[in-house]
This record gives C-alpha cells, sequence and structure tokens, in this order.
C-alpha cells in the first residue's frame, strides 16, 4: 500500500479548506463564471435536448472507436500527415523527442494541451535539451512559476496580479505594473518572438472529426493559430476518445463546450487542422503529425460500466461547481485533471490504489452530473469507483467490523446483548471521547456522537402491546 | 514499429468493445436511441431569424457583444473609404494582403507598403505589419464568427499575426449558423479541404488574470468587419 498520495491529499485539503482568503478568492472567480455560463444557456432553444445529444454522439463514436479512427486516420495520411500510435505516456514522449531530434529543432512553442500534462511532455523535453514555451498566457504564468495548472480551463485562476507581476519581473524582467492589461501584453511581446523563432509548434486537440480528418482546435487567445502557423513543423497530441463522427457534429458541440467550460457563446477561435501545408498554399508547417495516445484509455473503454467517461470534452464545469475543489482549490488533487471528472479518471490511468481517495473527495451532490455537457454520471462513478476500490483490496479493519457485525445481526441473543452493553456503556464514553482511546475517534473529532436510547425498541413493543392490546 | 503499434491499439479497442455498453445518460434510463445525425441540431441550437435583415441584425448584436468593429456598406466604394480612415487613423506602415479582386479595389494602393502573403513571404516583415486586409469564406449570424480557410483567404498567419484584422464580406456570404458553414465547406472543398479552417469569433481575447477580460492576447487586438451590400 502506498498511502503517501492520499496523506498529500488530506493534509493539503485540511489546510486550504481553512484557508478563507483562498476560498473567497474562488468563489469570487466562478460567481461571474455562473452568470455567464447561465445566460448562455438561455440562448439554447433546448439546453437538456442538447445534452442528450451531446451524449448520444459520444456514445455513438466511442461504442465504434475502432472504425471511426481507421477513417479519421485515412483521412489525415491522404493530406499528407503523419499519424504515430502511442501506447503510454512514455511512447509519446519518445516520438515527440524523435521529432525534435531529426528535424534539429531548438525552440518549441506550445498551445494549451491537458493531454501533454498527462505525459509530462515538458519535463521530457526540457531534459532532451530543447526550450519549451507556453503560450496560453495562463499556462505560461504557471510554468514561469513552476507550477501545475490549477484548473483544467482556468491554469492561473488562483493568482492575483501582484504575484503575477512578481514574477514576470523576476523571470523577464518586466517592469512593475499590475494591471491586467499590462500584464498580458508584456506576455504578448516576449510570445510574438518565441513564435517567430520556434521551429516546431506542439498543440492538444479537441476534437477529431472523422468524416473528413481534421483536427479541432478550440482557444480564446489566438496562440494555438499562431503555434499552427509559423513553425516549420506541428505535432498534434491527441487522446483517442476525442473523436466525433462529422463537421455537424461539431455545430452542436462547439457551443456546448463554450458555455459550460467558460460561459461563453462560442470561443474566440475554432479551427480545424487537416495538413501540412498544402500545393497553392502560401504558408503553414512543412510537417503535420497527429500523435494518438492510449495510456489507459483502452482499459477504461473495456469497462462498459463507465466507457462514458470517455465521453468527456474537457469544458471543466463539474470543477466549477463542485464544493470539494471551490473549497480546496486544484493543485490539491495533485493531479492532472482535478475536480470530479479527475476524481473519476485519475484512478484509471493512474492506479485505483493509490488514488481511490480520491472518490471520496465529494459531497456526492450530483451537482457535477447536473452540470456536465455530456452527461457523464459522474456522482455515481464516484461511487463505482469506491465499490471498486473496496472489492479489489478490503481494508482490513473495516473487514473485521463487518464481519462482526453480520455475525451480532444473524444471532439475536448476541445482538440484544450488544446493544444492552452500548447502553451502560455510552456513559463512559465521555472520559475517552476525543483521546486516541476512543474506538470512534474518526467519527467523534468533528462531530457529536448520538446518544442511544434507554430502552430498545423491542422491549418498548412489547410493554407496549401488552397495555394497548386489540380488542 | 509503427505498424504494429497500430495493430496492437486498434486490437485493444475491438477487444474492449466486445461488452455493450449501457446507453447514455444518468442511472442509464433512457432506451438507447440513434445520435441525431447531420443536420438536426438545429431546433436544440439557439434560433436564428428567416430573413437576411434578421440575420444581419444578429450578427451585428453579436459583434457589439464581442467587441468587433461591424459596418454595412453599400457598396466597394464606401468599404474603401472606410479602410482608408483605420489606415489614416491608426497611421499604418505596413498592410498584409493578398491577390484578390476585391482587395485590388478595396486597399491594396492605399499608402501603406503592401506585403502579399500569397506568395512566398518573410513572416517577421508580416510581424511588423500594423494591419490585415482579407475577404472570408462566410460570416455566421448565430454566432457572430467569421470563416476563414487557409485556401481562400490569404494562408495561415495573416488573419491572426497583424493586430487589426479588417474583414470584407458580400452578402450572401452571411449564413445563418454553424451547419450552413459545414455545408458551404462541403460543397465548396468536398475531398480537398484546405490545411485550416478557422471560425473566428471576435478580437484575440484572454481572460487569464483575475478573470478579467483583456482584447489582443496574442492574435488581433481589433477585428473590424465590412459587409457590402451591393457591388
Amino acid at each position: 500500500m502506498s498511502p503517501n498520495t492520499a496523506v498529500q491529499f488530506k493534509a493539503q485539503a485540511t489546510r486550504l479548506a481553512a484557508d478563507l482568503e483562498h476560498r473567497q478568492w474562488i468563489f469570487k472567480a466562478l460567481r461571474g463564471y455562473e452568470a455567464k455560463r447561465d445566460e448562455c444557456k438561455a440562448r439554447f432553444q433546448n439546453w437538456e435536448g442538447a445534452r442528450q445529444a451531446a451524449a448520444e454522439i459520444k456514445y455513438d463514436t466511442l461504442n465504434h472507436l475502432d472504425r471511426y479512427l481507421e477513417q479519421f486516420v485515412h483521412h489525415l495520411e491522404s493530406r499528407g500527415a503523419r499519424v504515430h500510435w502511442a501506447a503510454d505516456a512514455r511512447a509519446a514522449r519518445e516520438i515527440i523527442l524523435d521529432l525534435a531530434r531529426q528535424n534539429q529543432v531548438r525552440f518549441i512553442i506550445k498551445s494549451k494541451s491537458m493531454t501533454s500534462e498527462e505525459i509530462h511532455l515538458n519535463e521530457a523535453l526540457e531534459a532532451g535539451g530543447f526550450e519549451v514555451f507556453e503560450s496560453d498566457l495562463g499556462e505560461y504564468i504557471v510554468q514561469l512559476r513552476q507550477e501545475p495548472p490549477y484548473h483544467i480551463v482556468f491554469p492561473a485562476m488562483h493568482l492575483k496580479r501582484g504575484q503575477i507581476s512578481e514574477v514576470f519581473q523576476q523571470k523577464l524582467q518586466a517592469e512593475p505594473v499590475t494591471d491586467p492589461e499590462a500584464l498580458t501584453m508584456i506576455a504578448r511581446r516576449v510570445m510574438r518572438q518565441k513564435f517567430c523563432q520556434a521551429d516546431m509548434g506542439i498543440s492538444g486537440v479537441n476534437f477529431g472529426v472523422a468524416e473528413n480528418g481534421m483536427i479541432s482546435i478550440t482557444e480564446n487567445e489566438g496562440n494555438a493559430r499562431l503555434t499552427t502557423a509559423l513553425p516549420r513543423i506541428h505535432v498534434a497530441l491527441m487522446g483517442i476518445e476525442k473523436l466525433v463522427r462529422t463537421m455537424d457534429d461539431l455545430a452542436l458541440l462547439l457551443p456546448m463546450l463554450a458555455t459550460a467550460g467558460a460561459g461563453q457563446w462560442l470561443t474566440g477561435y475554432n479551427t480545424l487542422y487537416g495538413g501540412p501545408r498544402l500545393a497553392g498554399e502560401s504558408d503553414g508547417p512543412e510537417q503535420f503529425h497527429v500523435v494518438l495516445l492510449d495510456n489507459g484509455r483502452t482499459r477504461l473503454l473495456a469497462d462498459a460500466e463507465q466507457r462514458d467517461v470517455l465521453h468527456c470534452i474537457r469544458c471543466g464545469a463539474c470543477l466549477n461547481v463542485c464544493p470539494i475543489f471551490r473549497n480546496v482549490g486544484g493543485h490539491t488533487y495533485g493531479t492532472t485533471y482535478q475536480g470530479p471528472i479527475g476524481s473519476v479518471l485519475t484512478p484509471h490511468l493512474r492506479g485505483l490504489r493509490e488514488w481511490k481517495h480520491l472518490s471520496y473527495a465529494s459531497s456526492l451532490c450530483g451537482a457535477c452530473t447536473e452540470t456536465c455537457p455530456v452527461k457523464i454520471d459522474l456522482a455515481h462513478h464516484l461511487l463505482h469507483n469506491r465499490r471498486n476500490a473496496v472489492q479489489a483490496h478490503p481494508p482490513f479493519f473495516e473487514r473485521l467490523a463487518f464481519a462482526g457485525f453480520q455475525v451480532m445481526m444473524r444471532h439475536p441473543a448476541l445482538y440484544r446483548l450488544g446493544t444492552t452493553l452500548a447502553r451502560w456503556l455510552q456513559p463512559l464514553h465521555g472520559l475517552v471521547q476525543g483521546t486516541a482511546l476512543d474506538p470512534a475517534r474518526a467519527w467523534t473529532r468533528s462531530r457529536e456522537a448520538p446518544r442511544l436510547a434507554r430502552e430498545s425498541f423491542h422491549a418498548w413493543w412489547k410493554k407496549h402491546r401488552r397495555t394497548t392490546s386489540p380488542s | 514499429m509503427n505498424h504494429s503499434a497500430r495493430e496492437a491499439m486498434l486490437g485493444r479497442i475491438r477487444e474492449a468493445l466486445k461488452i455493450k455498453a449501457p446507453p447514455p445518460g444518468p442511472h442509464a434510463g433512457a432506451a438507447p436511441h440513434p445520435a441525431p445525425r447531420d443536420g438536426e441540431f438545429r431546433p436544440l441550437l439557439p434560433a436564428v431569424g428567416a430573413t437576411w435583415e434578421e440575420q444581419c441584425r444578429q450578427f451585428a448584436r453579436n459583434a457589439e457583444l464581442l467587441k468587433a468593429a461591424f459596418q454595412v456598406v453599400p457598396n466597394t466604394a464606401a468599404a474603401r473609404a472606410e479602410v482608408e480612415r483605420i489606415v489614416r487613423e491608426e497611421q499604418w506602415q505596413r498592410l498584409a494582403t493578398y491577390d484578390h479582386p476585391l482587395l485590388r479595389e478595396i486597399g491594396q494602393d492605399l499608402g501603406p507598403t503592401p506585403l502579399f502573403t500569397d506568395r512566398p513571404y518573410d513572416k517577421a516583415e508580416l510581424e511588423k505589419c500594423e494591419g490585415a486586409v482579407t475577404t472570408c469564406e462566410a460570416l455566421i449570424a448565430q454566432t457572430g464568427s467569421v470563416l476563414v480557410t487557409s485556401r481562400g483567404c490569404g494562408g495561415r498567419a495573416i488573419s491572426i499575426l497583424p493586430p487589426h484584422h479588417v474583414v470584407i464580406a458580400r452578402r450572401e456570404q452571411l449564413l445563418p449558423d454553424l451547419l450552413a458553414a459545414f455545408a458551404l465547406l462541403r460543397q465548396k472543398y468536398g475531398a480537398h479541404y484546405p490545411s485550416m479552417i478557422s471560425f473566428i469569433t471576435g478580437p484575440s481575447r484572454t481572460g487569464d488574470i483575475e478573470r478579467i477580460l483583456v482584447l489582443g492576447a496574442h492574435g488581433p487586438k481589433r477585428l473590424t468587419i465590412l459587409l457590402l451590400e451591393g457591388k
């Protein structure tokens, strides 16, 4: 057993839940989001119908993934794109490192991609001697601070302008400004040079379109557009679950992603890429590579009960509404994907044994299930993970306790003896309550123990029936 | 090597799919029915006006919300006057453009040195351009988006690198929604899609610092759309 991740989670969560300033900051950031999201939802003629349709599209695609993937790859290859198949994170890193080495790449520019976070691509590229720059403003800020992203959509939402100004002054020798616009312009100036210098641009993928073999990238800043326009090589890293059937599917999913993700009607740039610079085109990369990543996804696909977790379009809506996320923040999870979707997904990607504690980082209030635009039943998947964890590795004391409970429940005499003893012993509980000797310490540390009734129902009933016997 | 990786992954997928998954939705309650096919989404998405005038008003409202400048101009002469005004006001020294009859009429001889992106060009030179004037494939009323492609609109970088992007559209290019845009792309390019197809919805923006909106994160700070009503 390696309880490290669980212990860390608990310690960090306890600390942050008591940090009122941090909590207030997150609440404030998300209040604005909620108002805008509701406005956008109201523009749909039928938001609930749209959710059902989106779920059915992803259901159809995933349940015929082999066929759609082959169709997608066929179209891509026919336009001169190179497709690579990576079984796991290591294979994907090797493929991308090889491409950089073969092409004598020096500078690499990246647009935002959670999948690249999942495979720890930046560390691998830096270890390989390449300079890597994140071009999304939020990602760039956390990269300069040498932190992981705090949120899958808003990587730097935990930082205040003063902290951002500080890191810009330290790392970029920037002037001490704190206005968000002035700060953004500093990053813009730095990044423009990087875009022009970079030999390789790396992006993620929001959707792969089987119909014509194009990838769709959603962004607001234009950094992905620049990442895929200026360097001579474009590498796109794509989880195999990102497929949809046709461009028309995007007509539904793009507005839904924007609405659920950021409370926008449509994100600033929604771009389809299908190849390197083609005949008759004046610019764009000479090479276009798509790396298809498995890394545990086929394992999740094989679990029919939880297959729909692969529907996820990474909008981050479930994080935004989750009371746990709002209290403990994104870094506490210690995972690539935070919040409810992270708690469901991480045990599949990294092992149930070490990450099962995330299934308990939930109030099971169901807000995540309610908000998910593709109708993933996250709250129930958290329960499924708990059940699977217990089935795979039953905790010794729990097993013992339940075995004892079972024996007691099967023998009325034992049950009566037990409850009588408990009534006699309860007054003594006050002596040890809250100390290490307290058998119910986990419960009583933060709650009152309920008082047992003086008399059992069974005894009461016997007495009662005698006095008011039916005539 | 690559071939075997491909076969191995497809094999794992086929193996996984041998077990059927319950239908989507909470508690798997709904009976499975076929997912909606192409074009069946319209009744779910936001409503779009039926006439050109209504769609034009809708586009204008969206543009305003997105902080893009939108103007309906009666003819190319009026469009030219508008571009001339922008060039003068912002003191453009260099202007990115490409060979297109509409652009020839509207603004290649206005004063700033033109850079043609449909011929081999130096990206450092494009970076120095204060503005770009381009055509588009379509305007989308439902979302306020401009559709450009690498084939028809001067390449990939012209619409993203210069700080002010001016788009000229014709009357018939205004479409109701994304579905209509995809239908147009299918019909126009069929099996030969451009390498890039982009829906531009407002000027470049970010909310990464304290969730406060800042325009011009990396791409254009300003987006001007001129819709030609007549010739």
